[in-house]
């Protein structure tokens, strides 16, 4: 990759309109299911470079381990036995910020600039903006983002977007063994993905497919699936993920008003009714993605 | 494998898997124990659409990207193989040319040579060995092994082989393994496919092969089978040893087992005091006409290493030192040396990057052996459970530290990455490395540690005399810095130097290599003490041009993946060894596609160093397999193995059956050697009834990084592994604690409970699984727990005496 520019192109809360002169290329992040061995590299070179580390925890009766993703750990590998018509299958995923072209965090975020999305693809939270409401959690259709009880922020994956801006591969990517976890513009990885495709195919793998799912306008971070028809069974891969309605309402009503309460410190009310409502499609808010223009 | 093929390692190497067709892993668990290796399997199947097959009891993360997964139970796989070998040989999937040419398929084997009910001619039964006398060819009065290459003589050793295996049928494999018979012979199949000299096939294996009684004849199956399928000597083919150190390959060629010199010399026995019969004894004569039978070079290697150890003093008149050096009257392997510790008789112990508590069979025989010591030293990074098994930690260790007499001496030492230095790979690469970063505290490198210990002694005997002085007082140390030997000076001893001018055989006056000047490779080495050579299996690793292993040019010319220039292989730089196999007879490829060596018609020439005499046109008719007599790969191992020249299934020593199928009146390995009070801590299924397996996980690295923070967070906690169908018998849930013994101990740890490990039906029988994976103790980072080994059985390999970890018994319930 040549040097990547880290050009905001939306920014959380904000309405002022960012710069779009340049054109950046495209990245995205593609995990190959079907080369994964589990061997949890990633999440000890996330961890590494990151400068995170987790509590030396227990066994919980599987081999995942840290069980979930945390504030300190922003990847995971959840394993998942399947019984398939193929026999057993055992599914290793790694977890983790899919970097969604239609973030549903950045849209549910109130606090000014604490989420950005770059014109590479990039989805970063930026710390020292952020307020600690969790908003960002109840929008993510992956449940990905982690409030840290320790300075009450939200972490995840960044996609190295401090090494990708100097022309680095994320450094999950550098350190996967075997090839399972590639970077690069998003036409030369589809491409790449086509390859890999075609080769499930001839061993039998009749549904073998690409996960970039277009309830949300894509994502930068792919996957190739041995059973794209069913992306369920890699622990819970949703479907059809989708921005939950409550951040569509939050986005045309709400927000003005919980603005006005946030001095008030009455937070805590909206944030139960987010967190409780329904996963359901918001047409209003995909519509204001896709009549959104792209610089 | 040195009996099959003449040298005991990865035949290929890494990178070369990716030629092959069909990739087995079978006996190891590569994904998870090679995770950085095992790209090249992903290679494989991603650029030359390999086939990938796993065979294992569990479910592996490598089965978890294979194409075929068969199960099997645990300890049966030389009865899965032998079936392999029997599907071969009926529906005549063998590579004809190739196993005519190029094993010992034609060779007459001698009269008396017999098997039958389950035991190998020759056996004296209340010593627990063989008189191997029969396992011989029947030879001519040239001396010669008497060939038919017909193939008509039924005592040829293609046909005795064939009798060998026609009882390990399907049906039989079936029974004994556990293994669905459509799976297996699915496998056999694909197997099959790889008999055309176009098509290969890699077997990738380690220590779950490596880790039973039967642990060397079950590795020698997969050698059978490469060489019917005409595999060995090929790129993509091969019988690839996985190493589970970064650097045990270097052990073993420096020769670092009791009974060895470097370069898999051998020490005399006791009963060998006369030199010359002691050298001729390891000379072969060759067994068939032409052959370079290379190990008739023996003198010139031992001479050699000699004058490295002796310098001026190692003369012809002394025999070169030969009286110096230690006569054994046993093996003291790692059994043995616990077993005397117990006994009393070993009082004290240097323990070397070595943590036997840990990786040793039977902790409680441990236990009792070593605080019987009268000393310990321990040299080591880490304060490993060994340095502090007097420590009570409550369940984990639990001992009377007060009644512990013995002496320890911790002294700390670097870790690789704190030192420079050569590491060699299961591929035989000798890599050079830097130092990343300065020890910790008092932490010394080894060598300066050893340096220490050698002056102080010298100086000791210097003062004070001894019974036997010579060899301490007079070997060469001339370093230097005295106490601390450098890296690279060792590095040029192994390679080896000139004493003298050498000149050129054809031309005297020609003078090849200098006085004083390092040699260009063991061809060099000369028996008549004008060479001096550390080891000569690294000769040619640092020469005048400098340290080869320190080469970092990964071009590959032939796109095979060779990289000739990326540090040094053993031997002479070689990557695929025995690869004159990878011709016909007459020098041209079998696969044009993978040219890696060939005759053109004045010398060999390719891709690769030839294994081979460079100048030795095919009409001569030598074969390759060139450290044998007789220059084939020995489908019939001779007298080389302890318990028969053909592999032959034998249960573990504890087995869930308490039968063998095939012979009921010899169960386990005849030749196995079992130390009086061991046999009786055998448990049998009637108080044991599940079959264990111990192994390790991918987030650890043996018992050092539960040391290291990173490590311990991705798998903190002890836990094993078990099949939902005994989990749900037992009442046991995921990640309930529960309790695991055998007849000899017991460990606690949180359960795993898994579709990955499924019963199988086993003569008549359900055996079911527990999986236990090894890396906790009492010491470290991560959460405490129990050293596995206390399960484990203290009976090994009859040939190798590495312990049986993979297969012994054990109940369960919930704790």
């Amino acid at each position: 990759m040549a040097l990547q520019s880290l050009d905001v192109i939306r920014r959380s809360a904000t309405s002022t309109s960012p710069p779009g002169q340049r054109q950046t290329q495209e990245v995205v992040k593609l995990i190959d299911i079907s080369k994964c061995i589990g061997c949890k590299a990633c999440q000890v070179a996330c961890m590494e470079w990151n400068d995170t580390r987790d509590a030396i925890g227990i066994n919980h009766g599987v081999l995942d381990n840290p069980p979930d993703l945390t504030e300190n750990s922003w990847t995971v590998m959840r394993y998942a036995e399947v019984e398939t018509n193929r026999g057993l299958e055992w599914l290793i995923r790694k977890d983790g910020c899919m970097h969604c072209a239609e973030p549903g965090c950045l849209k549910a975020c109130p606090a000014p600039g604490a989420i950005v999305q770059y014109s590479n693809g990039i989805v970063d939270f930026q710390e020292k903006n952020c307020i600690g409401c969790g908003y960002c959690i109840t929008g993510c259709p992956f449940n990905i983002p982690r409030l840290s009880k320790r300075d009450s922020k939200v972490y995840k994956c960044t996609l190295c977007s401090d090494r990708v801006a100097v022309g680095l591969e994320p450094a999950c990517v550098k350190t996967c063994p075997t090839g399972a976890i590639v970077f690069g513009a998003k036409d030369d990885m589809l491409h790449h993905a086509e390859g890999r495709i075609v080769d499930l195919k001839s061993r039998g793998f009749a549904d073998a497919g690409i996960y970039n799912p277009q309830g949300i306008g894509g994502t930068h971070v792919m996957y190739v699936l041995q059973y794209a028809d069913k992306p369920e069974i890699y622990h819970s891969l949703p479907k059809n993920p989708s921005i939950g309605a409550m951040v569509g309402i939050w986005k045309d009503g709400a927000k003005p008003l919980a603005s006005l309460l946030f001095g008030a410190g009455v937070i805590g009310a909206v944030l139960h009714y987010v967190t409780k409502g329904p996963n359901e499609v918001s047409e209003d808010i995909e519509k204001e993605f896709k009549d959104e223009k792209r610089p | 494998m040195g009996a099959t093929f003449g040298r005991g390692a990865m035949t290929n190497h890494w990178v070369d898997i990716k030629n092959a067709n069909v990739v087995v892993v079978m006996g190891g668990n590569a994904a998870e124990a090679h995770p950085c290796g095992f790209k090249w399997v992903t290679e494989a199947k991603a650029h030359n659409k390999a086939t990938f097959i796993v065979v294992d009891p569990r479910f592996t993360r490598s089965a978890s990207v294979a194409d075929i997964y068969a199960p099997l139970r645990t300890g049966t796989d030389i009865a899965f193989m032998g079936g392999v070998i029997n599907y071969l040989l009926n529906n005549n999937k063998i590579q004809h040319e190739y196993v005519k040419a190029y094993t010992n398929a034609a060779l007459i084997v001698n009269e008396g040579y017999k098997f039958e009910d389950g035991l190998f001619s020759g056996y004296d039964a209340p010593n627990h060995m063989y008189d191997r006398s029969t396992w011989a060819y029947e030879t001519g009065p040239d001396g010669y092994a008497k060939i038919d290459t017909t193939l008509q003589h039924p005592r040829c050793v293609l046909n005795l082989m064939k009798q060998h295996y026609s009882r390990y049928t399907p049906e039989v494999v079936s029974n004994i393994c556990g293994t669905p018979k459509e799976k297996f012979l699915q496998i056999c199949g694909i197997l099959a496919g790889t008999a055309p000299p176009d098509r290969t096939a890699t077997f990738m294996y380690a220590l779950g092969w490596t880790q039973h009684s039967v642990g060397s004849q079950m590795i020698r199956t997969a050698a059978l089978v490469q060489l019917l399928l005409g595999n060995l000597g090929m790129p993509g083919g091969g019988v690839n040893a996985l190493r589970g150190h970064s650097n045990i390959q270097g052990l073993t060629d420096l020769g670092l087992l009791s009974n060895l010199l470097p370069g898999y010399l051998t020490l005399a026995n006791e009963k060998e005091t006369d030199y010359r019969a002691y050298i001729d004894k390891r000379t072969p004569k060759p067994l068939r006409p032409n052959q370079f039978n290379y190990w008739s070079n023996y003198p010139k290697f031992h001479v050699s290493l000699m004058k490295s150890w002796w310098g001026d003093v190692a003369t012809k008149e002394n025999n070169w030192c030969f009286d110096w050096l230690p006569k054994l009257d046993v093996e003291y392997d790692i059994l043995r040396q616990f077993e005397l510790m117990n006994q009393g008789k070993m009082n004290g112990y240097f323990c070397q990057g070595f943590n036997p508590l840990a990786a040793i069979p039977n902790k409680a025989k441990l236990m009792s052996a070593m605080s019987k010591l009268k000393y310990l030293v321990i040299i080591d990074p880490l304060a490993t459970e060994t340095s502090c098994f007097w420590e009570n930690h409550g369940e984990f260790n639990d001992v009377k530290t007060a009644e512990i007499q013995t002496e320890v001496i911790r002294l700390p030492s670097t870790c690789f990455a704190e030192e420079d230095g050569s590491l060699t790979n299961s591929g035989r690469w000798l890599q050079w490395h830097w130092k990343g970063a300065p020890p910790p505290g008092d932490a010394k490198p080894d060598a300066e540690i050893m340096a220490g210990i050698f002056l102080k002694l010298r100086e000791l005997y210097r003062k004070e005399g001894g019974a036997f002085p010579d060899p301490i007082l007079n070997l060469t140390w001339a370093y230097k810095i005295p106490h601390a030997p450098s890296p690279e000076e060792l590095a040029k001893e192994y390679n080896g130097k000139a004493l003298t001018d050498l000149t050129d055989p054809k031309d005297r006056t020609k003078v090849i290599v200098k006085k004083g000047d390092q040699l260009d490779g063991y061809g060099q080495l000369k028996d008549d003490g004008t060479t001096a050579c550390g080891c000569w299996l690294f000769s040619g690793s640092y020469t005048e041009k400098g340290n080869m292993m320190a080469r970092r040019d990964n071009s590959d010319p032939s796109g095979l993946g060779n990289t000739p220039n990326w540090a040094f292989s053993w031997p002479a730089n070689r990557r695929i060894m025995y690869n004159r196999a990878s011709c016909d007879p007459s020098g041209k490829p079998w696969d044009p596609n993978r040219r890696l060596i060939w005759w053109d018609g004045a010398k060999w020439t390719g891709a690769d160093v030839p294994d081979f005499k460079p100048d030795s046109p095919p009409s001569e008719g030598m074969n390759p397999f060139i450290m044998q007599p007789e220059g084939v790969g020995r489908l019939f191992a001779l007298d080389k193995m302890v318990e028969g020249p053909f592999p032959e299934h034998y249960e573990p020593f504890e087995t869930p059956l308490d039968t063998n199928p095939l012979h009921p009146k010899v169960i386990s390995n005849p030749a196995a050697r079992v130390f009086k009070g061991d046999r009786e801590m055998f448990g049998t299924s009637k108080d044991f009834p599940y079959a264990a397996t111990s192994y390790r996980v991918t987030e650890h690295f043996h018992f050092w990084t539960k040391h290291t923070m990173l490590s311990s967070i991705l798998q903190p906690e002890q836990f094993i592994e078990i099949g939902e169908e005994l989990a749900k018998e037992k009442g046991i849930k995921a990640g309930d604690w529960v309790k695991v013994w055998s007849k000899r101990g017991f460990i606690k740890a949180k359960a795993v409970v898994t579709k990955r490990i499924k019963p199988l039906q086993v003569n008549g029988k359900t055996v079911h699984h527990v999986g236990i994976p090894i890396h906790w103790g009492f010491k470290g980072l991560a959460k405490k727990g129990f050293l596995a080994n206390t399960l484990t059985p203290f009976v090994a390999d009859a040939n190798s005496q590495t312990p049986e970890f993979k297969s012994f018994l054990v109940n369960i319930e919930k704790a």
